[in-house]
């Protein structure tokens, strides 16, 4: 791939989160700080909060208490892809590609780079998890944002495209990017940092 | 990115986004409304002429609630909003363009298929103007409603069908306004319902971006 446009320094920082999903206090005092090439993997059981740390570190949840500033745009990988299951991949994309103005060149190699350039015809909904969630990556990095937040990203995928996302954050990050992953499942970050929800829980 | 946002739309109104059919559906529905009243109400001419232009209303009414479903539930389940507003769109603008997607993809249809239906219900040429000119006017506040209506009820399980029942009663003023303006001088009607439509698109953005957003936590 191209080397990706010149960033400003990106960071994000979260001050003191605390998070409350129904009547249950899933964390508290949770702070983290990330700056332009570095990377954290968050980590925890089901239902401790992951998703809901990423969905309040991208802006869409409010926290209960704590603060959020981010520098740079975010790019949100989650369990909703975001690509219109009756369209062939190519046009979903297309669409993701015409918000960001995404050139279609660049397109194409994000496509070959995430695995999905033979599956542009094929309409998402025929489309198998793993190829799902690929195309859904190459949504999410496609517009060149500093900063990816990747919700599991590693659901569904087989050995390769696992080693695939680890090269494509590796190389995020060397370009000066930050990635947060959450993922139960071991994924090689740059840096290897690592975040236990657990150790917050309320 | 708004336009791209708006051209989506359009297309998935007009295509039925991969489900049930597009915007033809509620035109062919409108129209077999039509062909069904004189079987109804049998063939006493002056009496269809005196009902025609109220049931071309009802008709209307009832089309445009058929791509409810369409409107909010399904971009939210698949994280389209989402990615809007990660992207900084606001939701109020998402609506506007929701809005102006839903009305052309169902007002104009429905205005050229009023004529059929004017014919079937052998009305004036004078009526049939009455009645197009009340559906320009009327029409807009009903795409309003819908995509209010429709984002409010998003997030809830079988928000669709609650979202039909709850645009009916809604859609009243512009109903009596829009019917109203048939009869001879109505033109008050005609004028009052492109009032209440005005209000309907200017408020509903803002009611259909806070309900997104709602949705969302």
């Amino acid at each position: 791939m191209e080397p990706a446009a010149p960033m400003t320094q990106p960071s994000i920082i979260a001050e003191r989160l605390s998070c409350v999903r129904g009547d249950r206090m899933l964390f508290a005092g949770l702070s983290l700080r990330l700056s332009g090439g570095e990377a954290l993997q968050l980590t925890g059981p089901n239902g401790v909060g992951k998703s809901s740390l990423m969905r309040i570190l991208a802006g869409l949840l409010r926290p209960l208490s704590g603060d959020i500033r981010r520098e740079g745009q975010t790019a949100l990988l989650d369990e909703r892809h975001a690509l219109e299951a009756h369209l062939p991949l190519g046009r979903a994309l297309d669409f993701w590609a015409r918000c960001d103005r995404v050139p279609a060149d660049r397109m194409a190699e994000v496509a070959r780079a995430t695995g999905v350039a033979d599956l542009l015809d094929v309409p998402v909904r025929y489309l198998s998890t793993g190829q799902r969630k690929r195309a859904a990556l190459a949504r999410t990095i496609a517009g060149h944002a500093p900063i990816w937040l990747l919700d599991e990203p590693l659901n569904g995928l087989d050995s390769a495209s696992v080693a695939m996302v680890e090269r494509l954050a590796a190389r995020h990050c060397k370009q000066g990017g930050i990635c947060i992953a959450a993922s139960h499942q071991p994924i090689a970050l740059p840096g290897g940092h690592r975040l236990d929800i657990t150790d917050f829980a309320a | 990115m708004w336009l791209a946002i708006l051209r989506r739309d359009l297309a998935m109104l007009l295509t039925g986004g991969g489900r049930r059919g597009g915007a033809l559906l509620p035109v062919l529905f409108f129209l077999s409304v039509a062909i069904l009243l004189p079987f109804a109400i049998g063939p006493d001419a002056s009496m269809l002429a005196r009902t025609g232009g109220g049931i071309v209303w009802v008709a209307a009414l009832l089309a445009s609630i058929l791509p409810l479903d369409r409107l909010g539930e399904p971009d939210l389940e698949q994280g389209f909003f989402d990615q809007w507003a990660l992207r900084g769109m606001a939701e109020e603008w998402i609506m506007a363009a929701r809005i102006a997607a839903h009305w052309l993809t169902f007002a104009p249809l429905l205005m050229l298929a009023a004529l059929p239906a004017a014919a079937l219900f052998d009305l004036s040429a004078d009526q049939l103007w009455r009645i197009e000119l009340g559906l320009l006017a009327g029409t807009p506040g009903l795409a309003a409603l819908g995509v209010m209506i429709a984002a409010l009820t998003a997030g809830l399980r079988g928000g669709a069908a609650l979202a039909g029942l709850l645009l009916l009663p809604m859609a009243v003023p512009i109903l009596i306004f829009g019917a109203g303006g048939l009869q001879q001088n109505g033109e008050g009607g005609t004028a009052l319902a492109g009032a209440v439509s005005l209000l309907l698109v200017a408020v509903a953005p803002f009611a259909a971006g806070a309900a997104i957003r709602a949705a969302r936590e």
